[in-house]
């Protein structure tokens, strides 16, 4: 039986190792500023990761095999420890992990410390059982007031968010379903939730935020490239959760000018 | 330290004493172990309907007929929450806990019977609202186990939110009752009743486990209760603690100014803990096992005791790493994530103990042994995915999707049940006089440990490539299409592995009557359970109360007669 143990348990490794190092499934194709640097610490802690998971299970797998019980009259060896040992491991275990931890950080505070910077492109993104708006401010650059009773998700865009048509602010509001941010500038984003919790995720911008009801969260990327990007919901919103679905249009700043004029046009 | 002959009491008579409403820790044990079992076996088929909807979300099952996207979700919820409270918490600690804790430190019984009692029966009301809520009009809630707010807090955001929903928050309050009546029982009992010469460093490793957990679920517990009571507030009296000014499907709802986060934080000031209220008891019987087949003492006894303590403290500071995405402070996310990097520590030290107690041993591979080895490979696998998601910035990609749900089931799910399979093969000899059936036990662990990874590896896979969580189907997202082929291999992985239970409940079953009679010690344990009749009288020890002269775990002591010395063995060793 101990060497049946080693065999499952090196098999087991072998394979759940292979499908990480062959990277049969892996993070989508990055396209925003911060996925370089997070994929790099990604590879690095899986590496890391990689060489423990290999090391322990084989280690488990090859002392079940050697110790077993063979019916011979070894001795086995009578000891509770080693306190040396024991504070080596430790050590380095602590070393490994908060110096792992500390070697990510100046990325989050970069995303989440720092505001957008100026001359960024302004949207707020709003959540709402099943759906996802998007509201550019218009030439202004104000967003025009919104209020709870005007809200009328069945008639979409502008009513869904409930804006106030009286407020000058919002006369040149852009609200659509579809995000088309332009490649290459930062996008500031403000995030709202109508209803319930929901949480704006693009698995290729490495990017995820809750939208919390009752909070505006201010939160920014840079797309990379161009071309068109899902948003799948990431936070448990009720039962249409697995169809609350946006798109994300990354176009050139040239396309994007033309984009967002032909909707204030429309709007006139 | 020996109050115990005040706490002495009669052998009951007549069934309804003996069996029912018990005040015998040994009995109240079993009851725990059964309802357990009863929920296991629900939670597991709730999460198969769940797989075959994820890979074929228009079939018509016999019996339960269309699953929809929110049946989906009701099955969801039910699952996640009947196998954390009602199987992970209820198994290793109150069942387990209840039958070996009192013997393993040598007292009559638990400190409170009547308590004890009670916070059985609790536990049985509780699991039955729990059940009542598919049957509420709407069905069971769907806001996840987590039940996050406004979700969870507004009676029209989705089916089962209505009547289900209450049902459901009443029943986990009933079960924080419960609950904090065990954890004060526990506490007490190790605290007063341990025989003469049972030190606290002399404990077995279970007992530390067992301790510690009852801490952290006096501490955990009163918090949900009190998060679950202002829940059915906002739910039912129109309060605000948990909802702001929210309109759902253009409906304006009355609520102001409340906080959704304030649940978040309430929930997993709880949840965290409960990972470890989960796990630790697997633990102990881990080590225990390790030990005994091994036939060699633990590796670091301290070391391992002091690692219980740090991965109890540790637990109660580290709940804002499941609120990374959620909107708290970003500032937070860093003290959580230091925390969490640190609750590593602990957690490997154990690890290295148990293959420290492997070298240079003898190990003898009877089922219960396979489990424990079982357990550290899981737990090893499962622990490892962890310094990933509490890096907040790795967190970004990797937070509510599959590698998550593979994270959390091979560590507090699939390896804590290694720790319960681990417990039911050692001491079924002990419970029941008789013993399991080998052949079956081993037949049952390779199709378990192989059937578990094939399911809950793949899930890590399916999270990288961003498969969110609590996604009914696959079917609206197009970068979602190229991963089902292996959606499919887990849902089949399941089949096979639910299957291979059945082999379990067989052994089980028919080894409590048609097994081989056991001797009062089959494994050659030193610890105090095997120093007493098979199964134990009624105060553990008939009549005696056991003096205990060395640490749980003296196997191969030179020079000692056999290769094991029982705690009880005025001689043996003397290079201690």
């Amino acid at each position: 039986m101990g060497l049946a143990l080693l065999v499952i348990i090196w098999l087991i490794t072998f394979f759940s190792t292979y499908f990480f190092v062959a990277q049969t499934w892996w993070l989508p194709h990055g396209a925003a500023k911060a996925a370089e640097f997070i994929d790099h610490q990604f590879a690095l802690t899986y590496v890391l990761m990689g060489i423990v998971f290999v090391a322990a299970q084989g280690a488990l797998g090859w002392l079940a095999w050697k110790y077993r019980d063979d019916g011979s009259s070894r001795k086995v060896e009578y000891s509770h420890g080693n306190t040396k040992l024991e504070l080596i491991w430790t050590t380095l275990t602590a070393v490994l992990f908060v110096g792992l931890n500390l070697m990510g950080s100046h990325v989050w505070a970069s995303e989440r410390f720092e505001p957008a910077a100026a001359g960024s492109v302004p949207v707020e993104v709003t959540g709402m059982q099943f759906a996802w708006y998007f509201r550019y401010p218009g030439p202004d650059g104000k967003y025009g007031r919104t209020e709870a009773k005007l809200m009328d998700p069945s008639a979409g865009n502008d009513a869904a968010i409930g804006l106030d048509t009286t407020d000058p602010a919002a006369k040149d509001d852009v609200v659509t379903g579809t995000m088309y941010p332009p490649v290459k500038r930062e996008v500031d984003i403000t995030l709202r939730a109508v209803d319930v919790i929901h949480s704006f995720f693009v698995p290729s911008f490495r990017f995820k935020q809750d939208a919390v009801p009752g909070l505006a969260i201010h939160m920014h990327f840079t797309p990379t490239e161009i071309g068109e990007y899902e948003i799948p919901c990431a936070e448990l919103c009720g039962l249409g959760h697995y169809k609350m679905h946006g798109m994300l249009h990354v176009v050139s700043q040239e396309d994007f000018d033309k984009w967002l004029a032909a909707r204030e046009a429309e709007k006139q | 330290m020996v109050a115990q002959d005040a706490h002495a009491h009669a052998g009951p008579q007549g069934f309804i004493r003996k069996y029912v409403f018990s005040l015998d820790h040994k009995v109240i044990g079993l009851q725990y172990y059964f309802l357990a079992l009863a929920a296991v076996f629900v939670g597991m088929f709730l999460s198969l309907l769940m797989r075959i909807h994820m890979i074929w979300p228009t079939a018509i099952l016999p019996l339960v007929g269309e699953i929809r996207p929110e049946t989906y979700l009701q099955l969801l919820t039910m699952h996640g929450t009947i196998m954390v409270f009602f199987v992970l918490t209820t198994a290793p600690q109150s069942g387990f806990g209840n039958y070996f804790l009192p013997i393993q430190i040598g007292a009559p019984d638990m400190a409170f019977p009547v308590l004890n009692m009670l916070s059985f029966w609790t536990t049985f009301v509780a699991f039955v609202v729990m059940l009542a809520a598919f049957f509420a009009v709407g069905g069971a809630p769907l806001h996840g186990w987590t039940g996050y707010a406004p979700l969870s807090a507004l009676t029209n955001s989705g089916p089962g939110e209505q009547l289900g929903a209450d049902l459901w928050i009443t029943s986990i309050a009933i079960f924080c009752i419960a609950s904090l009546m065990g954890a004060l029982n526990f506490i007490t009992t190790v605290l007063d009743l341990r025989a003469k010469g049972m030190t606290m460093m002399r404990m077995p490793l279970t007992c530390w486990a067992w301790l510690i957990t009852a801490i952290l679920g006096l501490l955990a517990f009163g918090v949900l209760l009190s998060a679950g009571i202002l829940l059915l507030l906002d739910r039912n009296l129109g309060t605000s603690f948990y909802v702001p000014l929210v309109v759902v499907n253009g409906q304006v709802m009355g609520h102001k100014g409340g906080s959704p986060l304030l649940w978040q934080h309430l929930f997993w000031f709880f949840g965290h803990p409960e990972v470890y209220i989960a796990i630790l008891p697997g633990m102990g019987v881990a080590s225990q096992l390790l030990s005994t087949f091994a036939r060699k003492p633990i590796f670091g006894y301290k070391a391992m005791v002091y690692a219980i303590m740090a991965i109890g403290i540790l637990g109660f500071v580290v709940w804002g790493h499941h609120m990374f995405m959620s909107g708290m402070s970003p500032y937070s996310a860093f003290a959580f994530s230091i925390m969490t990097m640190a609750i590593g520590v602990p957690s490997a030290i154990k690890t290295f103990n148990w293959l420290g107690t492997l070298y240079k041993a003898k190990i003898r591979f009877q089922t219960p042994m396979l489990y424990a080895i079982g357990f550290v490979s899981l737990f090893v696998s499962g622990g490892l995915s962890g310094p990933f998601l509490a890096q907040p910035v790795l967190d970004i990609p990797l937070h509510d999707t599959a590698f998550v749900v593979g994270h959390f089931h091979l560590i507090m799910g699939v390896a804590a049940i290694f720790g319960m399979f681990a417990g039911t093969y050692y001491w079924f000899p002990k419970m029941f006089g008789r013993m399991m059936n080998e052949s079956l036990g081993r037949i049952h662990f390779v199709f378990t440990l192989i059937g578990t990874y094939c399911i809950f590896m793949p899930m890590h896979y399916l999270g990288m490539a961003g498969q969110p969580r609590r996604y009914s189907q696959f079917t609206e997202v197009a970068y979602l299409q190229h991963l089902m082929p292996l959606n499919r291999f887990i849902t089949y992985a399941a089949f096979v592995t639910i299957a291979a239970q059945v082999i379990f409940v067989i052994n089980l079953f028919w080894s409590m009557f048609k097994g081989p009679k056991a001797s009062d010690n089959p494994w050659e344990s030193t610890t105090l359970e095997w120093t007493t009749a098979t199964p134990p009288p009624h105060d553990n020890f008939a009549g005696h109360t056991p003096v205990v002269y060395h640490g749980p775990y003296e196997y191969s002591v030179p020079g000692a007669a056999k290769d094991y010395v029982m705690q009880t063995d005025p001689a043996g060793v003397t290079a201690h």
